[in-house]
Parts: structure tokens; sequence; C-alpha cells
């Protein structure tokens, strides 16, 4: 067993997490309904990444996790980025 | 390394983090395709989506965001030596993933009674938009719901090792693995939620 | 020999000690043995493929038949040979020895990934003779045929999924040992090349294949469920397909090159008798090639109804991966350059695959280029291209490895002459072989068809001509390595005289690869 230390998260961050989440879903759920019609999906994607990074940053220890950890998850999101940004190269231009 | 086996915490979870990029990636090509033809069929979609409950999504978010919090606690009770606090929070979890399981069974039942099934006549009679939808609907749903099964076995396995006792306060990398799988299958409904509920 | 982890005491002493093994260097030579028992039933099936190219019109076997050959070859060569290659059986050998560690990171999910390569083999194989029959797609299993072809394209498409979690699986384990197993001393900058190249490679395969596996799941909803989700009478886009198909596929080709790359850069320093020239360069350019290489994708669809923005962006992108390859290839030359060679198997090998692979890249390059592409897209012209790069650069470096390696592996030496004459007969074999069809494809004969126009006749029979010097070059120098594995002499610890750790064990080496895990002082090549 390594001698790493562990950082224990508090239960009180841990609800105050899941509360902001939950009110995070009630305000997407509002907004849509405020603006029925309305079909942009800029405004639920800006909710849902930010209850996202709360999971990732929170439960998933991301903030207490080393350097590499952090680093490496960008390698994905820009990998998605990159592919759907040069799909939609052909699709907008077609 | 068949005979003496030398344990990396860190190595685990660098591999466990590796494996969640998969998935992502994974999902990724399934959100590509949603927004190709989102961006094809806007009104199509809309008119798809209408027919969706929001109260039912709301609901399994709900339940959702709730499991992921369980499963923490399950975590950072066992760093501290809290067993059966872990233990019971791992029953929450599972048991919150089959309540998650049979709201999204009750709700496919009942588009499919409804005639809003792939290849189903009164599907295609909507238009391409609306098959589109419908179509990409079961497929991420379902997959979605492959790896809620899959988070609640992993889970399930890791109560019995705790149970046994090789999972406990020192080595709970297991635990902690299972549980960040659980939290993806999370993160993928937070945006599942919204690009298919709210449509209105 | 003195003992070794072939004669170590193992739990088992039946097969088992192979089949449920965790040491990387058995489960390196499963696959190493699996995969090159499908390579040379893949080589028969285009050995068949050539023979009916002989002469036009139907001969011994039908037009289905011939689509089906092609598919099967190009699945088998491509899921079951190429991908898995160098990184499951060399790598898997010789990663950890490089590195000076044990194993791997995880050993059980290493023999697991074994486990999903047979499993998907079988699930290909078994789609040959079964349902409707061998698939006829082609390997690209292009939307919309391969939704509405009778044969069993669902199990094959099911097999290569399987072999997609293999090589996931083996890339999540490699970096993960990189990150975590190097040697006490082994900083980043004093990893082998070949470790950086399977660095590149491990990210590639990790971020690329889900892809494939999502689109697979797909096309085998779409047999099952008739979902329309590619199918442009329900609204689908045929093309997406084609974009999700290649956004692995493209970077697909440098898990398949890029070790590849990784072989030739620790070959050439061994055998210069100098160290290698820009070591920092080759390592990132093998990270370079992996991160370019996925922009780059939509040269495969430059005919395929693609908008005409996105067309031009891809070509540009596709001349700038060009030159991370361009990179390596100057600094293996430089690094030759006044080296004290000692001309010998691998040192050839790797002189053929620098050659071979010259022509495959440079030949790509016409590829890319958007305007000449229209006029040789999907023609002999990119078969051969593929071949140069894929069989003539990959092949023929995975041969070179074979060779360096095989001492290390086997603990005996191959026959040095044999060697070398069946490397002489396969290069001549390989250039009469796939030359031709650069000039063919050139004239305009199109790549899959079973028949063609009486003016190809000459050059359609050189180029099957050639498939016998190559496949006796092939043979010649597989019988060689085979017979050595008992017959050869004994090897020494290191018998080229090499720098990196793997040569500072004995050969074979023990089942923990080291009596006592070396401490890293230096860069791997101090010559």
């Amino acid at each position: 067993m390594e001698s790493e230390q562990h950082f224990v998260v508090t239960n009180k961050t841990f609800i105050s997490v899941w509360a902001a989440l939950v009110a995070l879903t009630v305000i997407t759920v509002l907004v849509a309904q405020a603006h029925k019609g309305n079909t942009s999906v800029l405004v639920p994607l800006v909710i849902a990444t930010t209850k996202a990074s709360l999971v990732l940053w929170y439960f998933m220890h991301l903030k207490y996790e080393k350097k590499l950890f952090k680093l490496m998850l960008l390698v994905p999101i820009i990998t998605l980025l990159v592919i759907l940004g040069l799909t939609f190269l052909d699709i907008w231009f077609r | 390394m068949s005979t003496e086996n030398h344990f990396d915490y860190t190595g685990s979870k660098i591999g466990m983090w590796l494996f969640l990029f998969t998935e992502i990636i994974l999902f990724g090509g399934l959100f590509l395709v949603y927004a190709v033809y989102r961006y094809t069929y806007p009104h199509e979609f809309h008119e798809a989506g209408e027919h969706l409950q929001v109260s039912l999504g709301f609901a399994n978010t709900l339940i959702l965001l709730t499991s992921s919090l369980t499963a923490a606690l399950a975590v950072s009770s066992l760093q501290r030596d809290r067993k059966y606090a872990s233990l019971w929070y791992i029953s929450g979890t599972v048991a919150l993933a089959a309540v998650f399981l049979i709201n999204k069974f009750l709700e496919w039942s009942s588009h499919i009674s409804a005639g809003m099934y792939p290849g189903a006549p009164a599907l295609l009679a909507k238009g391409h938009g609306e098959n589109l939808f419908y179509g990409l609907y079961y497929v991420m749903t379902g997959l979605h719901g492959v790896h809620v099964l899959g988070g609640a076995g992993a889970l399930s396995l890791v109560y019995v090792w705790i149970l046994q006792g090789k999972v406990d306060k020192d080595r709970y990398v297991a635990l902690e693995n299972a549980v960040l799988f659980w939290h993806l299958v999370d993160l993928v409904w937070i945006y599942l939620f919204p690009l298919f509920y709210l449509l209105i | 020999m003195e003992s070794n982890f072939y004669t170590e005491p193992t739990k088992y002493n039946d097969l088992r000690k192979w089949v449920c093994s965790t040491d990387h260097k058995r489960i390196g030579l499963l696959y190493m043995a699996s995969i090159f028992i499908f390579f040379l039933v893949a080589m028969m099936i285009g050995v068949v493929m050539k023979l009916k190219m002989l002469s036009a019109g139907t001969t011994f076997i039908s037009a289905r038949t011939y689509n089906s050959l092609f598919t099967v070859h190009g699945v088998i060569m491509i899921f079951l040979f190429i991908i898995p290659g160098i990184p499951a059986a060399l790598g898997n050998f010789i990663l950890p020895l490089q590195l000076g560690a044990k194993d791997v990171a995880f050993p059980r999910l290493n023999l697991y990934s074994w486990y999903f390569y047979i499993a998907g083999a079988v699930c290909a194989l078994t789609s040959l003779f079964t349902g409707g029959g061998a698939p006829d797609t082609g390997w690209t299993f292009y939307v919309p045929y391969s939704v509405t072809t009778g044969t069993n394209v669902s199990l094959a498409v099911f097999g290569a999924f399987l072999l997609g979690m293999s090589s996931t699986l083996t890339g999540l384990n490699f970096l993960t040992t990189i990150h975590r197993m190097r040697a006490p001393g082994m900083g980043w900058f004093r990893m082998p090349l070949f470790i950086w190249s399977l660095y590149a490679t491990g990210w590639v395969q990790l971020l690329a294949t889900p892809i494939i596996a999502i689109t697979l799941v797909l096309v085998i909803l779409e047999r099952l469920f008739n979902v329309g989700i590619f199918d442009p009478s329900r609204g689908g886009d045929p093309i997406l397909f084609e974009h999700m198909f290649w956004i692995y596929s493209h970077p697909a080709v440098y898990i398949m090159i890029l070790p590849a790359m990784g072989i030739v850069s620790e070959i050439i320093p061994v055998f210069a008798r100098r160290t290698i020239f820009g070591y920092k360069a080759i390592a990132f350019s093998s990270l370079a090639i992996a991160l370019v290489g996925y922009l780059v994708w939509g040269h495969h669809m430059f005919t395929s109804g693609m908008s005409d923005t996105a067309r031009v962006i891809f070509s540009l992108l596709t001349f700038i991966v060009a030159v991370p390859s361009g990179v390596k290839v100057f600094n293996w030359v430089a690094s030759l350059y006044k080296g004290s060679s000692v001309i010998s198997a691998p040192l050839i090998f790797v002189m053929a695959f620098i050659f071979l692979f010259s022509i495959g890249g440079l030949t790509g390059l016409f590829q890319g280029a958007l305007n000449i592409d229209m006029h040789i897209h999907g023609t002999y012209f990119i078969v051969a291209h593929f071949h140069y790069v894929m069989f003539g650069g990959t092949g023929f470096a995975f041969f070179a490895g074979l060779h360096y390696w095989y001492p290390k592996i086997f603990g005996r030496m191959y026959n040095e002459k044999i060697a070398r004459y069946a490397c002489g007969l396969m290069l001549i074999g390989f250039n009469v072989l796939y030359f031709p069809m650069f000039i063919l494809g050139w004239q305009g004969m199109p790549r899959r068809y079973y028949d063609y126009p009486a003016q190809f006749q000459a050059l359609q029979r050189l180029s099957s001509v050639g498939s016998w010097i190559l496949v006796a070059g092939i043979l010649l120098m597989f019988h060689n390595l085979v017979k050595s594995i008992r017959k050869g002499t004994p090897a020494s610890s290191n018998p080229w005289g090499g720098k990196t750790l793997e040569w500072q064990t004995t050969s074979p080496p023990p089942t923990e690869n080291f009596v006592e895990i070396p401490v890293v002082t230096s860069g791997p090549y101090n010559y």
C-alpha cells in the first residue's frame, strides 16, 4: 500500500453539491417552460455543462486529484469538440 | 505478475479514468449523430420532443442525482471506516438505479403502445425528423440504460467484496472506481435530459 | 539455457499454462501465434484474388465470391492482423521489459483483451459460413448496402466490435503501464522510442476506437430494428456513417503505423552504432501524428458528396500530417549517416521499410490533393498506396522487429542468410505485385472489380506474378523463424549490443523479467 494522502470529502460538501444540482435541474426545466417554442439548445447545454462540471469536480473527486487527472480529462473533451467541429464543416456548408 | 500482487492505487485510478474516457467518446459518437440530425430537422425534433413527459424525465434526473450523492457518500463513509454506513449507501444507490430503470421501462412501454417505436407505421407517417428523434431516443436512452445496469452490477459486486473484507478502509479503490463509473452514468443523463425532454 | 519463463514452474501444467496465464510474455506470444495464423489465412485469400485477376472475365470464382474474398481479406488483415499486430504481439512482450517492469499494469485485463480478440475472431470467421454467407460489403461496411445486404454482416460487425474492445483495453493497459511502471530513473525522455510510439498509439486506441464501436452498434441496430439512422428513405444520412467510420478508421491507420515507426527508431541506432538523431523530435512527432491524425479523416470521402468547404479544409489538413512523418524519415536517415552500420537482417528489413514507406507516403500526398483524388479515388492507385504504407510500412517493420527481438523472445538465433534472402525476395515480390497497381489505378482500373478490359491484361498478370514471389519470400521467412525456435543456435542476452533495458536481462527472460529491477542513469541510445 502506498502512503498517499487521500482527501476525505465532508458529507456537507456532497450534500451542498447535490442541492446545487437539483436547483440547476429545476432552473433548466423552468427556463424551458418559460421559453416554449424556442428551439435554441444553448441555455440547456450551458446548464447541463455546469451540472456536469459539478459532478466531475466534487462527486468524481477531480478537485482533489493530481494535476495529471485534470489534464487527461481535457484530452477526450477536446477530441470530441474537434470531431464535432470538423463534421459540421460538412453539415453546415453542404 | 502471477505470484506477487503489488498494488498501485494511482495506477488503478488512471486505468479507470482512461476507461471513462472511452465511455465519453462512445456516447460522444451518439451525441454527434444527435447534433447532426437536430441541426437538420430542428422543427421536427421540437414537435416530437413535445410528446415526451417532462415530469418523468425530471423525476429520473432527481433519482440519478440522488443516487450519485449516495454513491459519493458510500466512498467517504468507507474511507472513515464506517463499513455499514457505506454498505447502506451502496444499497441505496442500487435501489435508486432499479427505480430509474422501472421508470424508464414504463416510459418506453407507453411510447411503444402508442405506436412510437422504430419501423412502426404510425411513426413513419410522422416524417423523417420525428422518426430520427425517436430512433435516437431509443438508442441513446437504451445504451444509457445498459450502463445503468452495468453500474448497478459493479456496485453490487463491490458490496459483496466489502462484506468479504476484500475492500475496506485501506483498500477502497474498487469502490471508488465503481462509483466513478456510476457518476459517469449520471453525467450522461445530465445531457440526455435536456436534449430529449426539454424540447418543449 | 538457464532458467527462463518457459521452463520455470507455473500454476498449471497443461494448455492452461498459456491460455490462463497473465504473464505479458506468454500473452504476447499467444497474440503472435494467433495474429500470424490469421495473417497467413488472409494472405492466401489475397493470392486467390490475384490468381483470379490473371485473366479477365469469370474464371474459377464468381463475382459474388470475389466480393466476399476482398471483404474477408480486408476484415482479417485490418482487424485481426495489422491493428492488434505490433502493439499486442511485440508490444506486450517488449514494453514491460523496456520499461524495466515485471509486467503490465493490469495483467488480468491483458489476458481478457486476448479473450476479446479471440471472441471477435471467432465471430468474424463464423460469419463467413453462417447466416446469409460471407459479408460482401468490403471491410468498410458502408451503409446503405451493409444494412440491406442479406449476407451475414451483423455477426461480422459484432466481431469487429469485440476486436475494438480488445484493442481499446490494450491501449488502456499500456498507457497506465507507461505512466506508472517505468524503472527508477527512467524519466519521460529516457524512454526508448518504441515506448513513445506505443504511448501515442495507446491514446489513439483509447480515443478513436469507441467511435467505431458505437457506429458498428448502430449498423447492427439498423439491421435488427430498422431504426433509419443512416437510411436516406427515413431521413438518415449515409454520409454521416462515412464520417463516423473514418473518424475511427483514419486514426486507426496511425494505430497501425506508429508502433512500426517505433520499431524502426529502435533498430536504427543499435545497428548504426550511434545515438539516434533528434530523439525528442521523433518522440514528439509520434504525438503530433496521433494528434493531426484526428483532423484528416475527410480525405477518405472526397467523392462522397461532402460539402466543398469540408473537402478543401480536409485536403489542407492532410498535407500537414506529412510533416511529422517526414520529420521521422529524415531523422532515421540522418541517424544512419556516418554510423558504423552493422548490416544484419533487422536493419535490412528496416531499410526496406524506409524505401517502401516513402513510396507509400508520397503517393498518399497525391490522394490528399483534392483535384487529383477526384481522378484516382476508388482505383487500384489507392489500393497500391495503402499496401505500400500498411504492408510495406507496418508489415516490414513488424518483421524487422520480429527478427530484432527474436533472440530475446526465443533465446535462439534464426538463420541470418535465409532471413536476408527472404527479405530480398519479399522486397522484389512486393514491388512487382503492387507497383503495377499504381499504374493500373492511374489508368483507371477501379478497385474491388473482378473483371477488367483487355488493355490492363499485361500489368494485371505482372502483378499476379509478383504475388507469388512475395508469398514465397514470406513463407521462407516464417519457415526460418519457426524452425529456429527449436534448432537455432542459442542466443546471448544481448546479441546486438542494444542499450535498452530488455537486453539487460537473460534471453529468454525469467518469469519476473529481471532478477533485480534495473536503475536507469542515462538515455536509451548512448553509443
